[in-house]
């Protein structure tokens, strides 16, 4: 199937980029703008043997998914806004007990069930703080299909890696657009497989001790190793422990091995940065507006540039100062009230020079009103 | 089968928290809890073997180990 | 003693309250499994959150606990990627039918194959006493300290209706019947539920003036009997124990494995 150019939807491109990635299992529940990913993965996961199960609602369909990656699996979910909101405490279990699991998450206009086919980038701050507690979290995104494929891909790898749940949090615009798809061929993008432990049977194996390299060894349900899994605090044995030293090492443990690792999965897309006196940053579809616009100003001989930011979780704080130094002006184009203009904002030399071009109408945002926007910062007028 | 002859209660002292389950439920009335609300087998030579006390204890404190008559 | 090569020995005397009748549980099942001659390795168990879920940590299998209410979910996931494992579920009340009680009858519909044992001592224990899906009209709780004005569930019929193809009930006073109770459920090739009653001296006792641990075994004996039992008809206010339902019906692993044969054959 390498090599194959196709004209899909941006969900079948998630799909085709999950298979490639390796899944095994994907559990979910209908909701639009996300449902195409459940019922292509219904038809192509048993035809290599994968599980493919239509649970009785999200939450289940992340407890499943959580279950199943423990025996082993690659696994998946999918779903939008309100079924996300219903994530939330699954997707914390997955951050404390460590699991490698994917949560696609296809934004749709909110709070509540909004606009149901409606785009919207309004689920940034959730990805990064729905779950109480403490945390890190790992949130991806794209703007055009070959991305979404790759990115997906990406979101298996960096699930393994460090043994997290990855969030890829696509739009309505981009799951529904259709554009063309090159399947990259077998091998061409590196896979991640699930690091497992050489420690024999017998011998005491520790699910939650770190290597030297901070990872973590998994042995499978199932296999050789029995061992306790919880969402409770807990040593390296995974039982539960109140012991302030534990605690506070976990924690530790959960946020550093992100956070020390931004540069790593920083993923992002430059566009004239170079000389860009007006830098724009943007992600998803919007960044397709965003885009647009700077080529067709370019054209015009006007110094603006854009950031197109893929990882938005762990923020990329050091490329965004690093590539926004030479602007005058920085816009955060956007589908939400500002969640991505203010880690910007904390990351610039200038944040008095940080602005927000954003529609919060469920229409996609255009290159226009885009134009608008920087005239009005740039004091010309509409 | 053959009728078990009792070698001896093996009570962990540390487990039993004294609930009196096993103590009440005895057919025979052969355990009884001691000062420390820990149990010990009374009356031994009464014991039939019916192992109901090992079954009941919510905390796995006893055992009643048989041999075969 | 063939309980201890099942547990995990280091974590005992376990967290339980005295006379709690989540630990005759664990006895019994310890029991079922030794009669099976089930390996370790080869056991799941999956619990929920609660005084009844802690149940996982005790027991020296693969022991994932999870969230509160979604132990079923997560078993799911584990039994459709390994259905080759046993799979035992254990959960509280509340658990089980509060916060979970659509996961419970969803798994009850699609009849997989794993061992739901809810430990039922009418109460919301882990919290401190608020009155569950279970406790039943009149009684009291922290939550109803008037009374409670909420009608009980009736476990058996719920999972019956539900579609569960085995389902019994027993309890901590029982302990003959109770390993071979869960014994017969777990060699069921389906979707088991094995409501437990089980004594929460602690909280239910306490608030409803049950006296002790011992008061509430007896209470156990003399306000049940026998599925069918004379009694049964002379006071119907006794609850019946034993097997309810056992039936076969297509297993849920089984089915998905016809459909992936079905999808490569199109291939
Ligand atoms: C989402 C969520 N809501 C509430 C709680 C608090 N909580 C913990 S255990 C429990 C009830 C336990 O009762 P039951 O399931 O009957 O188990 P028992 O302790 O009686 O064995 C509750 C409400 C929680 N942990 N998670
Ligand atoms: S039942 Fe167990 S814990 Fe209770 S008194 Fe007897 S031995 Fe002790
Ligand atoms: S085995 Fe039976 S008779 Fe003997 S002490 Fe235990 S309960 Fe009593
Ligand atoms: S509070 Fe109740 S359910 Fe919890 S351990 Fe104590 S007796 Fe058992
Ligand atoms: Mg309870």
């Amino acid at each position: 199937m390498g090599g194959e150019l196709r004209f899909v939807q941006g969900n079948e491109a998630c799909v085709e980029g999950a298979m490639y990635a390796g899944l095994d299992f994907f559990a979910g529940y209908p909701i639009t703008p996300s449902t195409e990913i459940a019922e292509l993965l219904a038809s192509r996961l048993p035809l290599k043997g994968g599980k493919f199960l239509q649970m009785e609602d999200e939450i289940a369909s992340i407890c499943a998914i959580i279950g199943a990656s423990l025996t082993g699996n690659k696994v998946m979910t999918a779903t939008s806004g309100p079924g996300f909101s219903l994530m939330q405490e699954g997707l914390g279990y997955a951050i404390m007990a460590e699991i490698p699991c994917v949560i696609v998450d296809v934004q749709r206009g909110g709070p509540s069930t909004g606009l149901p086919t409606k785009v919207s980038q309004g689920d940034v701050n959730q990805a990064r703080w729905g779950v109480h507690g403490d945390h890190a979290i790992v949130a991806l995104t794209a703007s055009n299909h070959q991305d979404v494929f790759s990115i997906t891909v990406d979101a298996f790898n960096f699930s393994e890696t460090y043994r997290t749940p990855v969030i890829l949090l696509f739009d309505e615009v981009i799951g529904h657009m259709r554009e063309r798809l090159k399947i990259p061929e077998p091998g061409e993008i590196p896979l991640v497989e699930r690091l497992k432990t050489s420690v024999k049977e017998g011998v005491d194996y520790h699910p939650y001790l770190q290597r030297e390299d901070g990872r973590l060894p998994m042995s499978d349900f199932g296999g050789v190793h029995r061992y306790n899994v919880t969402g409770l605090f807990h040593d390296m044995w995974g039982f539960p422990s109140e012991k302030p030293s534990v605690v506070h090492e976990l924690m530790r443990h959960l946020v550093d091995k992100i956070d020390h690792h931004v540069d790593k999965m920083a993923r992002y897309r430059e566009y004239f940065i170079e000389d860009a006196e007006m830098l724009l940053i943007s992600y998803g579809s919007s960044a397709r507006s965003a885009l647009h616009m700077v080529t067709d100003r370019r054209q015009h001989g006007e110094r603006v540039g854009l950031l197109e930011l893929q990882t938005l979780w762990p923020f990329p704080a050091a490329v965004v100062r690093e590539k926004t130094r030479n602007a005058r002006y920085v816009v955060v184009v956007e589908m939400n009230m500002g969640q991505m203009l203010q880690p910007v904002k904390a990351a610039v030399e200038k944040p008095e020079r940080v602005f927000l071009a954003n529609r919060v109408d469920g229409v996609l945002i255009t290159p226009a009103d885009i134009l608008n926007i920087l005239r009005l910062i740039q004091g010309k007028g509409v | 089968m053959a009728k078990l002859k009792l070698r001896a209660h093996v009570i962990n002292r540390e487990w039993c928290k004294g609930c009196g389950i096993c103590v009440h439920f005895c057919p025979r009335k052969v355990l009884e809890l001691d000062e420390f609300d820990k149990v010990v087998a009374a009356r031994p030579q009464d014991c039939v073997c019916c192992k109901l006390c090992e079954l009941r204890c919510s905390d796995l404190a006893i055992e009643v180990q048989t041999e075969q008559d | 003693m063939p309980a201890r090569d099942y547990i995990r020995e280091r974590f005992f005397p376990h967290m339980w309250c005295p006379g709690c009748g989540h630990g005759i549980v664990l006895n019994g099942l310890v029991h079922a499994i030794e009669n099976i001659g089930l390996k370790k390795n080869d056991i799941v168990m999956v619990s929920g959150i609660g005084c009844s879920s802690r149940i996982a940590g005790y027991m020296d299998f693969h022991t994932l606990h999870t969230i509160h209410g979604r132990a079923l979910a997560f078993a799911i996931g584990v039994k459709m990627s390994r259905p080759d494992l046993t799979l035992l579920v254990p959960m509280g009340d509340g658990d089980a039918l509060s916060i979970g009680g659509n996961h419970f009858i969803h798994a009850c519909r699609r009849n997989i194959d794993m061992t739901a044992i809810v430990m039922n001592n009418r109460v919301y224990g882990m919290t401190g006493g608020q009155y569950s899906p279970l406790s039943g009209h009149g009684t009291m709780a922290t939550t109803a300290p008037y009374t409670n004005i909420d009608q009980a569930f009736d476990i058996v019929s719920m999972a019956t209706a539900a579609g569960a193809t085995f389902v019994a009930r027993a309890t901590a006073y029982h302990v003959q019947q109770l390993p071979n109770i869960l014994e017969e459920a777990i060699r069921h090739k389906g979707f088991s539920v094995v409501e437990v009653m089980t004594p929460c001296p602690t909280y239910f006792g306490r608030k409803n003036k049950e006296g002790s641990a011992v008061n509430m075994m007896d209470n156990l004996k003399t306000r049940t009997t026998p599925i069918g039992s004379k009694a049964k008809q002379e006071n119907p206010s006794l609850i019946e124990r034993g097997v309810f339902v056992k039936k076969e019906l297509p297993e849920y692993c089984a089915e998905y494995q016809r459909i992936v044969e079905q999808a490569m054959k199109g291939k």
